[in-house]
């Protein structure tokens, strides 16, 4: 018996070790177990820097309005800006070799960043009042100057602006209601600035400034007899190309020497027959300029005496970077083509058309669709002769540097603009694969060992830190392709802006695989499509079922509501696209139903503009499961901008002949109608579907218990006043309330209604279990606040009384309907805090025991972890001893920031957009995936990870300790004996 | 009043538009033009003692730090000497936020008032603190990581393994000399109650007491 209680101690002792690991981690730990990817987004517009001996770099600027400074030999980010979401950057240049100048804003923010580390030197804006195209000229440096004047042209007004300081050194007003100003040029060497535009339709307009003090030298305009077209272009610093609105005509106006001579040609006279309505190609090319139509691409040269010449018709599609000058006033640029997956790379001289300087062929994956845009720069081979190398974007907006026909490096950027995220389960480890590749020989594992326990002891040398870190690092179990058993290794898959899904490993976030969708692509039946949701389709249960897990991608043809829908079916280990549907039906919601047909391929009721609901998958099966639960079935919509929450039940379809009979017209049920003129619905949320609550019930301090109203049904909707939808501080505390809704879905009936006084919008929310916890802005303090209401079943919470609930008097297995008239409870309290959010969430794990964290995504693009015990109505300024002892933390006004409970530790996930959690199979532990610009993911432990050891347990000692253990129980034994001995002699 | 921008640096940075034309320290809109009074401007300036702010180049933290209005409505830089600037700002209440790694800064509430030009309201909205002028300081440093403790003999006393080993040593040495301390009588009549009740005594436990 002693020895068992002995080995019960020694146990106990073992498992208080366990719990010996903290949520927030050590420095050294970082990359352990968690990863981090930083992107830049879809290029728009790129500047090499490559003349100084040096880091070469090409300066970028993104869609995602990201200005970054790359290094040219790796891709690696030197620096990178993220500007705000309204921050467009308009243009960009680099002066003087050493600033990066960008206009952005829609023009009214001029800024200078330091070239070699990214400091913003100084930042200047510009002032103007009418709405213009806006534009940035920089002039090229020829010598060692030390300023320059930059042109930047926004509002109607040409500012000219000094590059040390910023400082604006003349604006000139260049506008009238009708004037549009098109194009600023600065002749080389010349010091007059041409302003060149449209005055009304068919006027063009041109000003001549003196460049010195901005003073108007010359205006002239002539008349042109049709109406142009907003395209234009200017061709070699001495002819200005515009199109006439109907495509037809080329007007081009040759502004030399203060002459101004308009010409006007047909289009088909030059490109030969039918071309159609034509399009001008916006790069800057010497001496020519290209025009394209719907299928082929048409080169036309100025000469010297002003005629057009034609040059070449392409036929595929083809990308044309700017020119670049090199050498001796010669200029080249490039032309890429994409046929199936070879890219031909052509450099061609200014001057000389028919002669390739350059032509490559590469071979580029052809899931990386079409070449959207080439930005070309020269070097001088060790032979002294020129060779160009282009950054290719490409049409799943990753990146390319290519030279010397190979690819030199890719960088993924369209993992920058991710639309949504599902997960997968990996394969499981089959019989034939092997699985001892991974692991160590014993010496090998023990040397290691040993090396951890000297680490954990302090005795280790640096060198041995190092090998210890690198040992950790490259732990080759967390990357493997196969399941775990504690359900950490996942394939994340999203769906990116560019219509591409990738599938992205849990344990070091390598690209499984990617596949750009054939159905979100452009064609001619989808003219803009975007993908909108991704779904898990089917889970196939390993044992009974030898299939691959499948995914399903929504997205939609139209950016609108009404735009048809396409659907593509993705398997979730090959990544291959198995089916699609093309053009149908508008899909505006998608609600995955709780229901699988017999290949466990999930229920999905996709719902039209028209409310009509559309199941898929499109089986006699999975109609008759629909029928049978058809009574069980709701949905809701909610139309901010009316300000109405509807609810539908589908209806029975009606057996008429040829109608579809798998779409359901909707039964209209209830429908919450807001007073628009003083509430508009800013936020809502909903539970997810996913998740999952381990107890109903809640035990509190005195031995008493309160049941949780746990509905999947309940819909969290906050609305302000019209005047609380703005900016922060834009109305007074009386102007604004906060108004905040517990709906249930399916009989529309509120739960519970609440009034914040003073509050406004921006509302972030998340809802889960039987609480909503919301953060908004409150007028009053000016501060941030975060309030949570928790809603308990009153019904049930006479079953106390054990004696009912051995008779069996007790009501807690009555079925929970919408329909029985609850009586709830609703408790709530509100606290401040500090930071505006970006992103709510909360944790979820596998069986909803461990206790929940809320993770706030902060302005500073950082994930904030709080413990779901800061945010409990019952917190009070003095808890009783049994309150303290049941976890009530004493109440404080506000929120306490802990900088070790950053989940993103030191990291920022710039641009952060959501917050993503999955669980593990592991209770105590879950995944925690945010996003934005950049991607991190990280395993999080609420309540630490009490059922497993860490990572960081030391075998070794425990090794040594049962060594010594059991030398101590020999060496009691010996003297134990002798002591008998000695004690039988006596 | 000042001339120069160096002697301007710790004036009220908070001036309305007309009132930067006049002093111009920044040089955004030194020529008037119409319609260019939408807007106020709100100029402030991030301090962070300790940490050198002089050149370019030395200030690498601050290169990454941004300047947040009204939750992400607008984002600026801090140019090198730590200065930033706002433009076109309604007349109103405002939230300023900086976002800095490594320091906690207090959010700002700024008026911008419309009817008395230049006349500003600032307070750090975490301390109620007003000030006088818009230089925001880090309220306190921000330690992300744990800090591993040096290395102590108590750390591997205290910990499980070192607790089972001292248990054992105590088992070990000390039980011994407790028992032979006591009374060798009561010792022996100890043993045989425990024998008749069945209950092993600790020497038992040792293999070497089954042939006892």
């Amino acid at each position: 018996m002693a020895e068992r209680s002995f080995f019960l101690f020694l146990l106990l002792l073992f498992l208080s070790s366990a719990v010996e690991f903290s949520a927030s981690i050590f420095e050294d730990q970082v990359g352990l177990m968690d990863w981090h990817q930083k992107y830049i987004g879809k290029v728009n517009h790129a500047v090499f820097h490559t003349q100084k001996t040096g880091r070469k770099r090409v300066v970028v600027s993104t869609e995602e309005n990201v200005l970054a400074s790359l290094d040219l030999r790796h891709g690696d980010i030197f620096w990178r800006h993220v500007l705000g979401p309204s921050d467009a950057i308009e243009a960009f240049d680099i002066a003087l070799g050493k600033y990066v100048i960008t206009l952005s804003s829609g023009g009214s923010i001029l800024r200078a960043w330091n070239l070699p580390d990214g400091q913003m030197i100084w930042e200047s804006f510009l002032k103007g009042s009418r709405s213009s195209k806006s534009m940035l000229l920089v002039q090229p440096s020829v010598g060692a100057e030390k300023e320059t004047v930059l042109l930047a042209f926004y509002g109607g007004f040409l500012h000219a602006v000094s590059s040390i300081d910023g400082e604006i050194l003349w604006r000139k007003d260049l506008g009238s209601e009708s004037l549009e100003i098109q194009q600023i040029v600065q002749p080389v060497g010349i010091e007059v600035v041409y302003a060149l535009g449209f005055d009304g339709s068919s006027q063009f307009a041109a000003y001549e400034i003196n460049a010195r003090n901005g003073e108007l030298m010359k205006h002239e305009s002539v008349h042109f007899s049709g109406s142009f077209s907003r395209e234009n272009l200017v061709v070699s610093d001495g002819v200005f190309v515009a199109l006439d609105a109907s495509g037809s005509i080329l007007v081009t106006v040759h502004f030399q020497n203060g002459e101004y001579s308009l010409q006007e040609m047909r289009i088909s006279s030059l490109l030969g027959g039918n071309f159609g309505k034509a399009k001008l190609l916006g790069a800057k090319l010497p001496h020519m300029f290209a025009l394209r139509n719907d299928k082929l691409t048409g080169f036309l040269k100025v000469t010297d005496e002003g005629k057009l010449e034609t040059l070449e018709r392409i036929n595929n599609e083809v990308s044309i970077s700017d020119s670049l000058s090199f050498a001796e006033k010669q200029r080249a640029f490039a032309l890429v083509q994409h046929n199936d997956n070879k890219v031909e790379f052509r450099v061609k001289l200014g001057h000389e058309w028919n002669k390739d300087l350059l032509q490559e062929t590469v071979n580029i994956d052809p899931n990386r669709g079409h070449v959207e845009n080439v930005f070309i720069n020269n070097y001088i081979r060790t032979d002294r002769s020129y060779g160009f190398r282009a950054l290719i974007v490409l049409e799943d907006h990753s990146l390319l540097l290519v030279q010397q026909g190979e690819v030199v490096w890719k960088r993924e950027d369209g993992l920058a603009s991710i639309l949504d995220v599902t997960t997968a389960e990996l394969p499981v480890e089959k019989v034939g694969v092997s699985v001892s590749k991974v692991e160590e020989n014993l010496h090998e594992w023990l040397k290691g060992h040993i090396l951890k326990l000297k680490g954990t002891l302090m005795l280790a040398t640096p060198e041995d830190v190092a090998t210890i870190q690198g040992m950790r690092l490259k732990n080759s179990e967390k990357s493997k392709i196969t399941r775990d058993h504690n359900g950490f290794r996942k394939l994340l898959i999203v769906l990116t802006r560019s219509g591409k899904v990738f599938a992205l490993h849990t344990g070091d976030g390598r690209i499984v695989w990617s596949l750009l969708l054939r159905s979100l692509r452009k064609s001619e039946a989808c003219t803009s499509p975007t993908g909108i949701r991704i779904y898990p389709w089917q889970i196939p249960h390993h044992h009974a079922l030898d299939e691959n897990p499948s995914v399903l991608v929504v997205g939609r043809c139209l950016p609108t509501d009404s735009g048809p829908g396409v659907l593509s079916f993705i398997d979730a280990y090959a990544g291959k696209e198995f089916d699609s549907v093309a053009p149908t039906h508008s899909v505006v919601q998608i609600i995955p139903l709780p229901f699988t047909d017999a290949l466990e391929q999930r229920l999905h009721l996709l719902i039209d503009a028209n409310q009509r609901a559309h199941l898929y998958p499109r089986s006699p099966e999975a109609l008759t499961i629909f029928n049978r639960e058809m009574s069980n079935v709701y949905w809701y919509t909610v139309v901010a901008e009316n300000g109405i929450i509807r609810g539908y039940a589908p209806k029975s379809t009606s057996v008429n002949e040829g109608s579809d009979e798998y779409c359901f017209d909707p039964t209209d049920l209830w429908s919450i109608v807001f007073p628009m003129e003083s509430e508009k619905i800013v936020a809502w949320v909903t539970r997810k579907l996913s998740e999952v609550v381990h107890t109903q019930a809640k035990v509190i301090a005195d031995q008493d218990v309160m049941y949780k109203y746990i509905s999947k049904n309940l819909l969290f909707v906050a609305t302000t006043s019209p005047k609380g939808t703005g900016e922060i501080g834009s109305a007074t505390p009386d102007e604004s309330s906060l108004i905040v809704y517990l709906i249930d879905t399916v009989t529309g009936r509120i739960l519970h209604r609440m009034i914040h006084k003073g509050c406004q919008a921006p509302v972030h929310a998340v809802l889960s279990e039987n609480w909503v916890v919301y953060h908004y802005f409150n007028l009053r303090s000016h501060r941030f606040e975060m309030s949570v209401i928790e809603i308990y079943d009153q019904s049930r919470a006479d079953n106390k009384d054990v004696w009912k609930l051995v008779i069996g008097k007790h009501n807690l297995t009555s079925p929970v309907s919408s329909y029985s008239r609850p009586e709830v409870k609703a408790e709530s309290q509100s606290y401040f805090f500090t930071h505006s959010a970006k992103a709510i969430a909360v944790t979820s794990t596998a069986k909803g025991i461990t206790s929940r964290q809320l993770l706030i995504g902060t302005v500073g693009d950082q994930v904030l972890a709080l413990d779901k015990r800061y945010l409990d109505p019952r917190r009070k300024t003095d808890p009783t001893q049994a309150e303290k002892e049941e976890g009530l933390i004493p109440l404080t006004d506000s929120l306490p920031i802990i900088p070790q409970s950053y989940v993103t530790h030191a990291l920022k996930v710039e641009g952060l957009r959501d917050i993503i959690t999955v669980p593990a199979k592991l209770e105590s532990t879950t995944l925690v995936f945010s996003y934005g610009v950049d991607l991190f993911l990280t395993r999080l432990a609420p309540s630490r990870t009490y059922d497993s050891l860490t990572e960081d347990f030391s075998y070794a000692l425990l090794l040594l300790t049962i060594v010594v253990l059991v030398g101590a129980i020999f060496a009691t034994w010996i003297l134990s004996e002798k002591k008998e001995l000695r004690e039988k002699w006596r | 009043m000042c001339s120069t921008m160096r002697s301007c640096r710790l004036t009220l940075l908070l001036v309305s538009l007309s009132l930067l034309l006049s002093l111009a320290p920044f040089s955004s809109g030194s020529s008037a033009s119409p319609g260019s009074a939408e807007g106020f401007t709100i100029n402030g300036r991030v301090k962070i003692p300790g940490l050198a702010v002089q050149a370019f180049g030395v200030s690498g933290k601050l290169s990454d730090a941004k300047v947040i209005l009204n939750g992400g409505r607008k984002i600026t830089f801090l140019r090198p000497d730590g200065y930033f600037s706002f433009h076109n700002i309604s007349a109103g209440t405002h939230l300023i936020e900086v976002a800095a790694i490594g320091y906690f800064f207090s959010p700002v509430r700024v008026d911008v008032s419309a009817r008395h030009p230049g006349k500003v309201q600032a307070a750090l909205t975490e301390t109620r603190r007003s000030l006088n002028e818009l230089v925001l300081e880090p309220l306190r440093e921000e330690q992300y990581y744990e800090i591993r403790e040096p290395f102590s003999i108590m750390s591997v006393v205290k910990s499980p393994m070192g607790l089972m080993v001292g248990f054992m040593l105590i088992v070990m040495f000390l039980m011994p000399k407790m028992v032979e301390n006591m009374d060798p009588e009561e010792m022996r009549r100890a043993q045989e109650e425990m024998r008749s009740q069945g209950v092993p005594s600790l020497a038992s436990l040792l293999p070497g007491a089954a042939r006892q």
